[in-house]
């Protein structure tokens, strides 16, 4: 340690503390309250799952997808249903198709909600948190209902879903949907538009859309960026492309363009634009297969495939290289909140220690997807 | 309480000095011990009502298990909090780690003694007995210090830090706020200050209502004395979901527990004063004109107290449960370029109207313009 690194102190935010969702560790360099320097320490919570993957079978390895990015369970199993359907050249059922986006939309807002709540309690306020449990809880039902699981589902399968929604599921889901929007006004009276939250977040980290390509940032961050940039709309898979919603996108109402509160309103924005798709959705459900036929012993021919799709913690991609065996060859997982963390250490330089916690709740990252 | 002993001493023969010294002493201890045992009890109950008002908030339950309705919660948290391994860290500076807590019990405690509770029920009159509170409530910075220091946690120390210059910065609108109120009765000491608020129906002579100055000055005093005793919105020298939980972060079991109930001491002594200085402290509302029973009248004047005393309690969880968290300098750029310009103006302005008029307030102006 030279006499310059004196001034500094050096501490080490996580892997045990409250406020970095999970085990990240933060190698903080701080003068007083203002930090000069973050350096993210990752790996943690490694589990090889890549390396796992060349060891199972095509669907064996559905079930650790689940554990890639635990909140949104749906949007991995289909990112990877998706990946071996087009190695396979599966054509999946009207009602799957419909069924899982059903479930991918229901998911992203569940999703949603706890990145909502997280993030307000790393801003102080627990109650608002709360709230996003008391509504996540209902979509959990919802799942319940259709798989038997309320937390890893493996219901997307390669093919289709695992088993067709159960009578009453329907009904379920359009009450909560018309529960749900005076849910979003409620957060927003509470959290939103809170003079004391908006302080913090106004003007606070801001992305620019330069730096948003640079660092290879996806998802609701790109968009409060105001890229507008959705792959449900820019490469629509299942049946995006008949569905009418709006792509939300920064505009800088609080501040400038691509700050804290910007992203995280992004998530408010999507969550309405979700619980839409999912109403239309329903409308569209008519009886058909819940699955595509599969033999049981999968033998894709050989070859490599990258497939990605919109999660809502942004683009999650697999890239799946076959040799022609019932494994796969290698699986490369592309996990949005690993570059999304790649940014912390330019965000954080010159700010306070209370900013970088609301950098970290904004960027809305999730451990298990980064270290895999 | 000298009233007390001077009584009971009276009517003894003066030729007994050791037994004279005896009698005081025990009075002493006795009443002592009264005061700690209600401070406990309202400790526990404390807890537990943030515990109930947090989950009424929150859209839950609350503690409900231990005893009816969840009542005796309190002491299976504090029997729980003696049981557990009392941890002194390796590195710490033991001395000044095991005597902080201590300290900062002691002066909570110390800060129930010159309250009035009713008319003849208070441990002791002080004549100066608002500078004594003021000037005991900032030994609790100190300690804060000691223990942070002690404690060779670097999260402990940026919490020290950070009560240590809240505190200090927000008693400076507390005084000015509390002299504006002050200069009307032109005492210090706590009863003579009550007694002043007798008349106008027991509502209208408080002092709040004195003059348009002395309404801000409640205000200014109410939002720096929640700073004062480090809650939401100004809860960041513990701010959880920052810097883990402050300066006790290192303290576990009953070292812990004498942080935590002195802070529940610390809310009932601001509560306290601000019913006293501005809410006519035990004046009984619109009966108490009535000749009723001495006895009586005392129990009305305890419950009066206790009740405005719990409602402002009330007020500060609510705003504890309700808003997200300001940041360091926000919450310094609050104490110093809002709140003490405010309360310095205000004690001017308030200086003036005692100039002018005296200690008649504006109740006192209508009832004359009325009665002529």
């Amino acid at each position: 340690m030279t006499n310059a690194d004196e001034k500094f102190m050096q501490v080490n935010m996580g892997p045990q503390h409250p406020s970095t969702h999970g085990v990240l560790r933060l190698l903080v360099t701080t003068d007083g309250e203002v930090l000069s320097g973050v350096k993210p320490y990752i790996g943690y919570l490694h589990r090889a799952l890549e390396k796992i993957a060349e060891r199972v079978t095509y669907p064996q390895f559905s079930p650790f997808t689940d554990r890639l990015d635990y909140l949104a369970s749906m949007n991995c199993n289909l990112a990877y249903a998706m990946t071996v359907e087009k190695l396979l050249n599966i054509e999946v059922p009207r009602r799957a198709q419909i069924l899982r986006v059903i479930m991918a939309e229901l998911n992203r807002i569940s999703s949603h909600l706890i990145a909502f709540g997280s993030f307000s309690s790393d801003m102080g306020a627990f109650t608002p948190f709360l709230f996003g449990i008391r509504e996540r809880e209902f979509i959990n039902d919802l799942f319940e209902i259709a798989c038997g699981a309320r937390l890893t589902y493996n219901y997307i399968r390669i093919g289709g879903v695992s088993k067709d929604i159960p009578g009453g599921f329907i009904e379920k889901t359009r009450e909560f949907l018309d529960y749900f929007p005076a849910k979003i006004k409620e957060y927003n009276e509470l959290l939103s538009y809170n003079a004391i939250f908006i302080k913090r977040l106004a003007n606070i980290a801001v992305i620019s859309p330069d730096d948003a390509f640079d660092y290879g940032i996806t998802g609701p961050n790109l968009r409060a960026s105001g890229i507008k940039w959705d792959l449900r709309r820019e490469e629509p898979y299942l049946i995006y492309n008949e569905l009418d919603f709006d792509i939300p996108v920064g505009k800088g109402e609080m501040g400038k363009t691509g700050d804290a509160w910007d992203r995280y309103m992004m998530r408010i924005y999507e969550m309405e634009q979700s619980a839409k798709i999912v109403r239309q959705c329903l409308d569209l459900l008519a009886p058909g297969d819940y699955t595509a036929k599969v033999s049981k012993v999968l033998k894709p021919p050989a070859g490599e495939v990258y497939v990605r799709a919109e999660n809502p913690r942004g683009e999650l991609g697999f890239y799946l290289i076959s040799d022609g065996s019932t494994k796969p060859y290698r699986l490369k997982i592309r996990a949005p909140s690993f570059a999304n963390l790649s940014i912390i250490p330019k965000l954080a330089r010159g700010v306070m220690i209370a900013d970088l916690v609301a950098i970290i709740g904004s960027l809305d990252i999730i451990l298990p997807e980064i270290d895999r | 309480m000298t009233e007390l002993i001077n009584r009971i001493l009276s009517g003894m023969s003066p030729t007994m000095p050791l037994t004279r010294l005896l009698i005081t002493i025990l009075i002493m201890v006795v009443s002592a011990a009264i005061v700690l045992a209600v401070s406990l009890l309202y400790e526990g109950f404390a807890t537990y009502a943030e515990r109930k008002v947090a989950g009424d908030i929150q859209a839950r339950i609350g503690p409900n298990r231990v005893g009816p309705y969840g009542l005796l919660q309190f002491v299976a948290d504090g029997v729980k909090l003696l049981l557990k391994e009392d941890i002194i860290p390796f590195y710490a500076d033991r001395w000044l780690f095991i005597i902080a807590p201590y300290i900062v019990f002691t002066v909570s405690f110390a800060a129930f003694v010159p309250l009035s509770y009713s008319d003849h029920v208070s441990i002791a009159n002080l004549n100066v007995g608002v500078l004594y509170m003021i000037a005991i409530s900032s030994v609790v910075s100190m300690a804060i210090l000691m223990g942070a220091w002690g404690s060779n946690n670097k999260w402990s120390l940026f919490g020290g830090m950070r009560a240590v210059a809240q505190i200090v910065s927000y008693e400076i609108p507390i005084v000015l706020s509390l002299l504006a109120a002050i200069i009307i009765p032109a005492s210090l000491s706590m009863r003579d200050i009550i007694a002043y608020q007798s008349g106008g129906l027991g509502i209208f002579r408080w002092l709040v209502f004195n003059n348009p100055f002395t309404l801000i000055a409640f205000f200014v005093y109410f939002i720096a004395a929640i700073a004062e005793v480090n809650r939401t919105p100004f809860d960041i020298p513990e701010a959880e979901s920052e810097i883990v939980a402050g300066y006790h972060t290192e303290y576990t079991g009953m070292r812990f527990a004498f942080f935590f109930m002195a802070e529940y001491g610390d809310m009932f002594v601001v509560s306290a004063i601000a019913a006293t200085l501005f809410l006519g402290g035990w004046q009984i509302p619109f009966i108490g004109g009535i000749p009723m029973p001495v006895w009586l009248r005392e129990v009305l004047q305890v419950g009066v107290f206790f009740t405005k005393v719990f409602l402002l309690i009330y007020v500060m969880m609510w705003i504890r449960w309700t808003l997200p968290r300001l940041r360091v300098d926000q919450l310094m750029e609050l104490c110093w370029k809002y709140l003490t310009p405010i309360a310095l103006f205000n004690l001017i302005g308030a200086s003036v109207w005692v100039l002018l008029l005296h200690d008649r307030g504006v109740y006192d102006i209508i009832a004359r313009v009325f009665t002529r």
